[in-house]
Formats: C-alpha cells, structure tokens, sequence
C-alpha cells in the first residue's frame, strides 16, 4: 500500500526539517492506517543532544504521551518521520535496526537547508531491510 | 501468578490485534516468555539475536520501568499489569 499524505503535512513535515537544519528533526504521521493516509504530522524534541546531526531518539513515554494526544482527537498513527542533514533520503543500518514493524518511516533529505529529496519506507517482516513505499501527495 | 501485558498498536498484528494479552508466570521475563511463546512472531521484534530485549523496546510494570527495578527478573503479583511502550531511535549514519 501506498503511503498517502496530503499536501499541507507534506509542507509542514518539510518546514520541521528546514528549521531543524542541520539536526535531525523528527516526529509523528496521524491520520488512517487503514487507508495509510497521513492527515497532519506531530513535530517531537530530538532527544539526542549528543549527536543530533546524525541521529535522533524520543523516549517511550514521551512518545506514548503524543500518540494518545493524537489518537484521542480521532487520529491513528501512521507512522513516523525524521531528516537526514547533508544525507541521501535512503534508511541506515541504525534506522532498520531500530524501526518498529507496520509502520511508515518518512525521511526527508535535507542538502544544504533545502529539501532534495523525501521517500517512504517500511520494515520487512524479517528485519533484514527496509522496502521503499511509494508517496502520493494528496490535495 | 497472572499477568496483563498491554501491547503497543504495531505489535498487534501478532497478536491477533488483541491490545491486552493475559499470561502467567512469576517474573517480568516468565511473562514475556509466554507471550512469545503464544504469538512467536512478536520474537523478533522484541529481542535481538542474542535473546536481549531491543534497545528500543521498553517494558513497564505499571509505572516503572523495568531497568529501574531488577529487569527481566522482576517479580510479578498476581494482577499485575505490564505495558510494552517503544521509544523511535534512528539517524543518518
């Protein structure tokens, strides 16, 4: 399934990582999982102060604390996003490492502050990689 | 001792999308043990090769953090509730 998300997200998700540059941004894509229709995206604090050009991290309960803030407004979560500053838009070792099954994972490249390229990607079911996901942008 | 373990919405496809799974035993591992015992395709998800639990996956026995108590060989009382809360973690390189 396509990973669906309408264009203000898009821009909003984009804006997130221009402003965060050269940091890795990261945050939350609310909308359906049944239609994977990504409806508004939910910015998060990178937690990774000791490295945030290159990685980022959102503990469990901050984390559980947005996901009900969202999902009590009528959302579900779709998934999540984060940037790659000056970093192609395809998954790291870590990224796979660390990724949850049966979610969307947005990255966005940001080369030099601007936006260059955004993909979408989602675990296989045996860990071993990540499987890009085509974007549609929806009015 | 029986035990509830909330589990987290993209782990309930293993689960056959039941958000609480009931199991027994008398510690926080017995209790993981079990669940993946009865829903073996959760394995892979919650521990690493050598059998640790993921960096990413925390594990709470009502409102502490397993690592703050004796981790895996936390004991349980009957009732008690485990919630399985992942963290997101990821970068470039």
């Amino acid at each position: 399934m396509s990973l669906r998300i309408d264009r203000m997200a898009l821009k909003s998700l984009h804006e997130h990582a221009k402003e965060g540059y050269p940091h890795e941004v990261v945050g939350i894509l609310a909308g359906s999982r049944d239609t994977g229709h990504v409806q508004q995206i939910k910015a998060l604090f990178n937690e990774r102060e000791d490295s945030p050009a290159n990685r980022y991290k959102v503990s469990g309960l901050t984390l559980m604390r947005a996901e009900q803030a969202l999902e009590s407004s009528g959302m579900q979560i779709v998934g999540y996003y984060h940037s790659h500053p000056d970093h192609p838009a395809q998954y790291s070792d870590y990224d796979r490492d660390h990724a949850l099954p049966n979610m969307s994972y947005v990255i966005t490249a940001v080369q030099n502050g601007d936006i260059v390229e955004t993909l979408s990607w989602r675990l296989q079911e045996d860990r071993s990689c990540m499987t890009a996901q085509t974007i549609q942008i929806e009015d | 001792m029986s035990v509830s373990i909330h589990i987290p919405t993209p782990l309930r496809p293993y689960t056959d999308g039941q958000t609480t799974v009931e199991v027994s035993g008398d510690t926080v591992g017995d209790a993981l043990g079990q669940l993946t015992a009865s829903h073996p395709d959760l394995a892979r998800h919650l521990r690493d090769d050598s059998g640790k639990l993921r960096s990413f996956v925390n594990v709470y026995l009502g409102d502490e953090d397993i690592r703050f108590l004796d981790a895996e060989d936390t004991l349980v009382d009957n009732g008690d509730e485990l919630t399985i809360v992942p963290s997101i973690a990821g970068g470039s390189r």
